[in-house]
């Protein structure tokens, strides 16, 4: 090559000879091996474990005779129909409600559309035993609101809310946002020239909501039902803290009673419940899935609908409504936390925070939320760790084991908690292979149930933002030489980073004030935050309860503020509600 | 100091299929060291996923591949690209998002564990030969299309490799752009001092920079020649009519000696440059080797090489018009070619065939090598 050219020369690497040798994908069938091992131990083994164990033979030695006993059992019978009525019953509740403010929202011009929403979406936010507890508290012959009211249950009369139908009701308005939230998207897509259409030819106004823009959402709605249906099966914390006192049983609280009563020997037995619960969370989605691919009709592409005309009765109204379901209980709840003693009544001269006081002062409370905070945290930087490589062989190099393994990790969130926590006794209470120490009765079998239910909240948003990104910024490491581990984390991990940090803080807030895996899952020494809101209110000390919940919930909202805070050292897009 | 002669760059019989489709269907050559080829083709000829596989990002399904008469990819196993050493700019340039100008150049630097001092020197020197010296705090985002080129080529040629691939990389540039990066591409070539293949669906970008064209069609290598050869002497009817807008006439072949065929053309008798042997051929010409017959004088009606059509349409452009001509006697599409005048359609114009070329028809097109690697048979596809 003539050396005349204008400009530095660059010279040539010597060329290296290296002779022909088998691809190195050996770092990526190491990790896809570290994944599937992770996968194996913390979700199919212990699912696996609760199939076999239900489908066990019974003690006199026939097919499934396990899963026929306990089927033919009246409690069985019980537990189901209660299960199927308060779900049914909640569900019926929460589409009403959800359709209707989605409805509301989205036909009526607001004064304050964000606030409104938020309001409607805190149901979701709240964990369950924290709402049941709200709920108690309003409802009850103490309460604090109904009781400045005059319209409080005389003292002394069982709450109403101890029966099927204030499980019905507590459980319908906590899972009214899945409709809502269901129903407002539909609504979203349906474009604005079908309404004019309609409003040209001149069709009354509510005729074009029942007969041109429900149909069109109907598909939606019906898949927000189903899911808030599989969600009142699997709730643990409203039954448990209404039903158990009232009498009423469902299966969720059924399992927990037997184990409570019998030991994790019972675990056997009530496996072939958790299965029945499985079965009709799994029908539910398909269902689901069903309506969504075959009722829905493909709808054009077009400007949205903008709500124009104001309507101040029905804004009021909304606000009330609002008020009942998300204001009023947290209210009250606030309101008994600092209430000094049970029975006493709210005034501005009785309140005090003597309560805090003393549940801060307690030492297993204190240690429920160590606890609880390692917990969420732990999980969460694990879910992190072990999702961003997940996601780097789900996308870029996908494959039948992998994608099998990206299906199978979203059983555990799919299925009710109450399934998970059995199968993790199953699998982990007798010793563990080779080292021949058990689990049970440890931190560890909660971090693991933990991971296994709350994987998906990283590896979601993860793999969303990998499939975004551009192979070819990986291609181009490789051309340069980096070797697997250098380009998961030099090229892979920041691309994907704000997606890991948003799921890592979700996972941190849900699996704070967690019960369903907890109580099942907890021992002495080794409680959680949701546990011990339980726990008091189950010993009759609903002020203690009320303040624990309180303090939790506090304690979640200022996380979310503190994240919000730091933001700005953040990279961009890592808070969900920031962008 | 490497023979000259010695071919860097080898594939035989290289395959790869996608669902069951052949992306490339058994595709040899071989090109020299220092040479800058282009791949060209349409969309979905298979250029970029040959490119791919040369690189090492895609595994082929059969078929050698060597780098220096060493093979990278073959019967006996794949080189990964890690180890593969070469450069690649991509379509999108594939800039690290997260890493500055300086990070993205020393991020391979760093991989291949250079000294700090050495690196340092390294991130100067490609800067200054792209000229971005005092962009090296630049992230990606702040740079415009042609500076993040410009970057992306700065990174491959920082590790000195002694192949750069490049896929597509003017796609994303206008017009006024493509023209500056191509005169880039040509000094950074015989800068370099290293072998540059370049995938393009564009044959004037491939004209303007390439010692050495590729057409790709189909997933079949249809020829490899300079950019003259593919022009004048196309080896098969798809080179012939994709290079520069070519024309091919069904002619039948009389006689052919001493690269002159002798051929029919709609009853007249003419000899044209070619190596067709007698039988059904090809007559391969562009609109620039026609031009109108003298109509008026003694030579009249005389000439030999005459075809004649009747205008169809004309467009006025550039100061001519060009016009389009049902040729009579012969049973294909139009021909185009300049014409001095507005004529009626239907007019009757004699035209003279300046050049051309002919090949059989119905050939193997089986493509003849630079550096004359053996003939490829080609399996039923």
């Amino acid at each position: 090559m003539a050396a005349e050219t204008a400009g530095p020369r660059i010279r040539r690497a010597p060329a290296t000879a290296p002779g022909p040798r088998k691809e190195t994908l050996g770092g990526e069938r190491l990790l896809l091996g570290l994944v599937l091992a992770y996968v194996l131990f913390t979700t199919f083994w212990p699912l696996a474990e609760l199939f076999s164990a239900a489908l066990r033979p019974g003690e006199d030695g026939r097919t499934l005779g396990l899963m026929r006993d306990v089927l033919a059992s009246r409690a069985t019978g019980r537990a189901l129909w209660g299960s199927l009525v308060t779900s049914g019953l909640a569900v019926a509740l929460s589409t009403v409600l959800g359709v209707g403010l989605a409805f509301a929202v989205s036909l009526i011009r607001l004064r304050s559309p964000a606030a409104l929403v938020f309001l409607i979406l805190t149901p979701l936010l709240i964990p369950s035993q924290t709402m049941a507890l709200a709920w108690i508290e309003l409802a009850g012959s103490g309460s604090p609101i109904l009781g400045a009211l005059g319209l409080a249950p005389a003292p002394g009369s069982a709450n109403p809310l101890y029966s099927t139908g204030g499980i019905a009701l507590v459980m319908g308005i906590e899972h009214m946002p899945l409709v809502f939230i269901a129903t407002r998207a539909a609504l979203r897509t349906v474009p604005a020239d079908l309404i004019e259409a309609a409003r040209v030819i001149g069709v009354p106004r509510h005729r074009i909501a029942a007969s041109v823009v429900l149909p069109l959402v109907a598909p939606s709605i019906l898949a927000g039902a189903l899911l808030a249906f599989t969600a009142a099966i699997g709730n643990f914390g409203v039954p448990a803290l209404l039903g158990i006192p009232g009498r009423v049983s469902v299966l969720t609280t059924l399992i927990y009673q037997r184990l409570n009563g019998f030991g994790p020997s019972a675990a056997g037995q009530v496996a072939v419940l958790a299965l029945i619960m499985t079965v009709l969370a799994a029908a539910a989605l398909a269902l689901r899935s069903l309506a969504l691919r075959r009722l829905a009709v493909p709808l054009p592409a077009g400007r949205p609908f903008e709500p124009s005309r104001s309507s101040p009765v029905g804004e009021i109204v909304l606000w009330l409504v609002v008020l009942v379901i998300a204001v009023m209980p947290l209210a009250a709840l606030v309101m008994t936390a600092l209430l000094p003693a049970i029975g006493v009544r709210f005034g501005l001269d009785t309140a005090s925070l003597a309560q805090f006081a003393a549940v801060l002062a307690n030492a297993a409370v204190r240690r429920a939320f160590a606890n609880s905070l390692l917990l969420s945290a732990g999980c969460a930087l694990v879910a992190v760790v072990v999702a961003v490589p997940f996601a780097y062989l789900a996308v870029r190099r996908p494959g039948w084991l992998v994608r099998a393994l990206d299906v199978g990790v979203e059983a555990p969130w799919v299925v009710p908690g109450t399934v998970v926590a059995l199968g993790m006794i199953l699998a982990f209470l007798p010793p563990l292979p080779l080292i021949g120490v058990s689990l049970y009765g440890t931190l560890a079998i909660l971090l693991i149930a933990y991971l296994a239910r709350f994987l998906p909240l990283v590896l979601r948003p993860v793999t969303a933002a990998a499939q975004t990104a551009d192979p070819a910024l990986d291609e181009a490491a490789r051309i340069v030489g980096a070797g697997l581990a250098r380009r998961l984390a030099c090229v892979f991990l920041p691309g994907v980073l704000p997606a890991a940090v948003a799921g890592a803080m979700l996972v941190v807030m849900t699996a704070l004030n967690e019960l369903t895996l907890s109580a099942l899952l907890w021992s002495s020494g080794h409680e959680t935050i949701g546990v011990m809101v339980f726990a008091l209110q189950y010993e009759g000390n609903s002020t203690a309860a009320a303040a624990v919940a309180v303090l939790s919930t506090g304690l979640v909202f200022a996380l979310c503020a503190a994240a919000n805070a730091g933001a700005r050292w953040l990279p961009e897009r890592i808070l969900p509600w920031r962008q | 100091m490497r023979e000259p002669a010695l071919p860097q760059l080898a594939a035989r019989h290289l395959s790869k299929a996608f669902n069951g489709v052949r992306a490339v269907d058994a595709v040899s050559f071989s090109i020299p060291d220092g040479a800058f080829l282009a791949l060209l083709g349409p969309s979905g000829c298979g250029k970029t996923t040959l490119l791919r596989m040369i690189a090492g990002l895609e595994k082929p399904d059969g078929g050698e591949l060597l780098f220096d008469d060493v093979a990278v990819a073959g019967p006996r196993g794949v080189l990964p690209p890690e180890a593969r050493r070469l450069g690649m700019v991509f379509q999108s340039y594939a800039l690290w998002p997260n890493m500055t100008v300086r990070g993205n150049i020393e991020f391979g630097l760093k991989v291949q564990k250079l000294a700090p001092d050495e690196r340092r020197r390294r991130i100067e020197e490609v800067l200054e030969v792209v000229g971005l010296s005092g962009y090296a705090a630049r992230r990606p985002h702040e740079l415009s299309g042609g500076q993040r080129q410009r970057v992306a080529l700065a990174r491959s040629l920082a590790l000195r490799p002694g192949l750069i691939l490049l896929d597509e990389p003017l796609a994303n540039l206008d017009a006024h752009l493509r023209e500056a990066m191509l005169a880039e591409f040509r000094r950074l070539h015989s800068v370099s001092g290293a072998t540059f293949i370049f995938v393009t669906h564009d044959q004037e970008e491939a004209m303007a920079v390439a010692t050495h064209v590729a057409v790709m069609h189909r997933g079949r290598l249809e020829q490899v020649g300079t950019p003259e050869d593919l022009y004048r002497r196309p080896q098969s009817e798809v080179v012939a009519r994709f290079i520069g807008r070519g024309r091919t006439l069904p002619v039948e072949v009389l006689a052919s000696a001493d690269g002159l065929c002798t051929l029919d053309l709609a009853g007249a008798v003419l000899k044209v440059a070619g190596h067709a042997p007698a039988g059904p051929g090809w007559l391969c010409f562009h609109a620039s080797d026609l031009s109108p017959a003298p109509q008026r004088g003694p030579l009249a009606g005389q000439l030999a090489g005459q075809l004649a059509g009747e205008v169809v349409n004309q467009i006025f452009q550039n100061g001519v018009y060009a016009s389009e001509l049902a040729p009579l006697g012969i049973d294909v599409e139009t021909i185009s070619l300049a014409l001095p005048e507005r004529l009626a359609p239907g007019t009757r114009v004699e035209v003279q065939l300046s050049g051309g070329w002919v090949i059989p028809r119905r050939s193997s097109a089986t493509p003849t090598l630079a550096g004359g690697t053996p003939a490829t048979a080609r399996s039923p596809a």
